[in-house]
């Protein structure tokens, strides 16, 4: 049995500059998979410059990977037939940061639903497609009736957001990426969003890769998390462990640094910030972040540190944790809960009373 | 009036004329600003707050208007009342503020230090070159910036340089209040927090006041003494932040801190039913009843009045009692 979605050792390099040519490495050495028969949520975490989105744009396609595969059921995307292409263009949608830019203000809202649908030969007639709107706006908590034939700019930021929620769930994707889909919309719309993002798991099944600079919301919805440090997973996990445990030192300063709404917690740690958060050098070689890290000794300047595992459901890259064995292949499937079952036939895996 | 607060709001309304009707962005916000303090206003987009800020210092644009109320700055009388001689003395001076977005609030094509001598200059021209060297030094010092930044443009220093920058320039002439409208909205997570820790020593230093304006509940439970809950153009709750947090008495506050996900537990997340209003069609009554779970019999024909209790202010029908 093939994966959904595979990414083998994929990079990608960014090249500016004509005298001195200067190289951007904005995602380096991924190895992942993302399984259609055990739907789940990923998280992928960083901070502006960490790669989160150009892993995003590498997953969708939209731009190829300098090194290594992204491999489609068994076939690498840059090897598609038209056909094949297509499908890859349905079975994985995107949903993107900006609800006002998404739309073209000349037309309804219902463009960007019937569109879709006429292309991807979604419906039979005018009725179904019809149906089928009504039923994923529903699903995403809008009222048809009170959505259907307006303009864009006549609805509310997280409206908009939900409309494109909607649009992509139109399409009966296998693998939605959602690039930061909450970071523009009022706190109070917030929830309505993520949670139409999750019962997109629960209940049609579909996979999710949430990319965001917000550990809060990626513990509340997803399920496995990544978090990336200028180009490089550091850590890798259940939620769980990722984020009630970090290990990582850089996971921590990110954690620690989120302001809690709560007056009574401490925000941060004493002697936690080292170094210029913002600096966008990248030594040549160690650990990428040695020059910020409180804890860093002798190794991590000499040699990028491999992604560890040091709990069933967690890796980080980080030479403490030299005494654990390193991720085979960098392979990051074994840290993701649930374990894919793809080795061991699928079906029989179901409990066996009821 | 003087209950030894440095600055009074006193039922303040700033309207907007707009072809399709008046927009009351503030509409009859009242709160005092004490020595010393740490003062949070929360609210969502549209919901009246940066307005508000802008407002205090007569930075609003047209078509914004002031439509009522007063603004009293200690030592100074209405700040709303000032001819434009008297405005321009005042700001920088005692009222400053450090804008939203400090990357597009800088002048892109003049050094940082050129930037801070313009406001020190026009207020204090007495200082020698040499004087004024000096303080520009110490001023970016105290933000944590190297003296090298100020022979440096905006477009080389990074987000959190350059919001460091917009401090080191609100602060320069020591107000009494200092404005933060959003001041770290658009940083990643550890340069917020760096960037909040150098407006709070910097705020201790001068012992003045600050006003905080943002959406970010988790920001102001760190930052804020006292915080308030604005709503539709209007401020709904004010409270010391532990209070507020622990037993918030407004409907909409107390949804508003259950619509916060937080690291401490998994749990199903909450919204608020339904959209804020739009500011021309405010709903009779109190603008939140058509979202509010308990509202009752008065609640969508009388405007709740703002009522003190232990310390706090809410304006609510549920809670009646002496008016504020």
């Amino acid at each position: 049995m093939t994966a959904f979605l595979e990414m083998t050792n994929v990079s990608k390099v960014f090249s500016a500059g004509i005298i001195r040519r200067q190289h951007t490495v904005a995602v380096d050495d991924v190895t992942m998979t993302i399984d259609e028969q055990s739907p789940s949520i990923l998280a992928v975490a960083g901070e502006s410059g960490s790669g989160k989105t150009t892993l995003a744009r590498l997953l969708l396609g939209v731009i190829p990977p300098s090194s290594g595969e992204v491999i489609y059921r068994g076939q690498s995307v840059d090897d598609l037939s038209r056909a094949q292409r297509r499908t890859y263009l349905r079975e994985i949608q995107p949903i993107f940061q900006d609800p006002f830019e998404s739309y073209n203000p000349f037309y309804k809202v219902d463009h960007v639903l019937t569109v879709p649908a006429k292309k991807f030969d979604l419906a039979a007639s005018r009725e179904q497609t019809m149906r089928l709107i009504e039923e994923a706006l529903d699903m995403v908590g809008l009222q048809p009736a009170e959505t259907l034939g307006r303009f864009p700019h006549q609805l509310s930021g997280g409206q908009r957001q939900r409309v494109m929620v909607a649009r992509a769930m139109l399409l009966r994707p296998r693998l939605i990426v959602a690039d930061e889909p909450v970071s523009m919309v009022d706190a109070s719309l917030r929830a309505t969003i993520l949670e139409s993002i999750r019962r997109m798991k629960q209940e049609l099944g579909i996979s999710v890769v949430y990319i965001t600079h917000d550990l809060t919301t990626a513990y509340q919805i997803a399920d496995n998390i990544l978090v990336m440090y200028k180009g490089s997973v550091v850590e890798a996990g259940s939620v769980e462990q990722v984020i009630r445990d970090p290990k990582h030192p850089y996971t921590q300063l990110l954690v620690s640094s989120i302001p809690q709404p709560d007056p009574s917690l401490p925000w941060g740690a004493e002697g936690e910030i080292a170094g210029d958060p913002e600096s966008m050098e990248v030594a040549a070689t160690g650990c990428k972040f040695v020059d910020r890290c409180p804890v860093a000794f002798e190794p991590c300047s000499g040699q990028r540190p491999p992604l560890y595992h040091e709990h069933p459901s967690r890796a980080a890259a980080c030479f403490q944790y030299d005494g654990s064995p390193a991720l085979e292949g960098q392979n990051l499937d074994v840290v993701f809960e649930p374990q894919l079952t793809s080795q061991a036939a699928g079906g029989s895996q179901e409990p066996a009373a009821n | 009036m003087n209950n030894g607060a440095v600055l009074t709001v006193s039922d303040l309304r700033v309207y907007y004329d707009t072809d399709a009707g008046t927009v009351k962005a503030v509409d009859g916000v009242s709160f005092d600003l004490r020595p010393g303090e740490r003062l949070g206003l929360v609210g969502e987009s549209g919901s009246g707050k940066s307005t508000m800020a802008l407002a205090l210092m007569r930075l609003h644009k047209p078509p914004a208007r002031i439509a009522g109320g007063e603004v009293l700055l200690d030592g100074v009388g209405d700040v709303m009342k000032l001819d434009d001689d008297g405005l321009r003395r005042i700001r920088l001076d005692r009222l400053a503020l450090v804008p939203q977005g400090a990357m597009n609030s800088l002048n892109p094509v003049m050094r940082i230090r050129d930037q801070l001598a313009d406001g020190i200059r026009t207020h204090e021209p007495g200082d020698t070159r040499d004087d004024l060297a000096e303080r520009i030094q110490a001023q970016l010092a105290r933000v944590g910036l190297d003296a090298e930044v100020g022979g440096k443009f905006p477009h080389e220093l990074s987000g959190g340089m350059k919001q460091r920058v917009a401090i080191a320039i609100g602060t320069s002439l020591s107000p009494s209040v200092i404005i933060a409208d959003e001041p770290t909205s658009a940083l990643d997570v550890v340069v917020q927090r760096q960037v909040m820790e150098t407006l709070r020593s910097v705020q201790e230093e001068l012992g003045a006041s600050v006003l905080i304006v943002g959406h970010d509940m988790g920001l102001m439970a760190q930052i804020a003494d006292r915080m308030g809950v604005m709503y539709a153009g209007k401020l709904v709750e004010l409270a010391p932040v532990h209070d507020l947090f622990t037993n918030p008495q407004h409907p909409y506050t107390r949804l508003l801190i259950e619509s916060v996900p937080t690291l401490m537990a998994k749990r199903a997340l909450a919204s608020i039913p339904g959209a804020p209003p739009t500011l021309i069609n405010v709903p009779p009554g109190c603008p939140f009843h058509p979202r509010c779970p308990s509202a009752f019999e008065p609640c969508d024909s009388e405007v709740p009045l703002p009522t003190a209790q232990n310390g706090r202010v809410v304006s609510c029908h549920l809670y009646p009692g002496e008016a504020a």
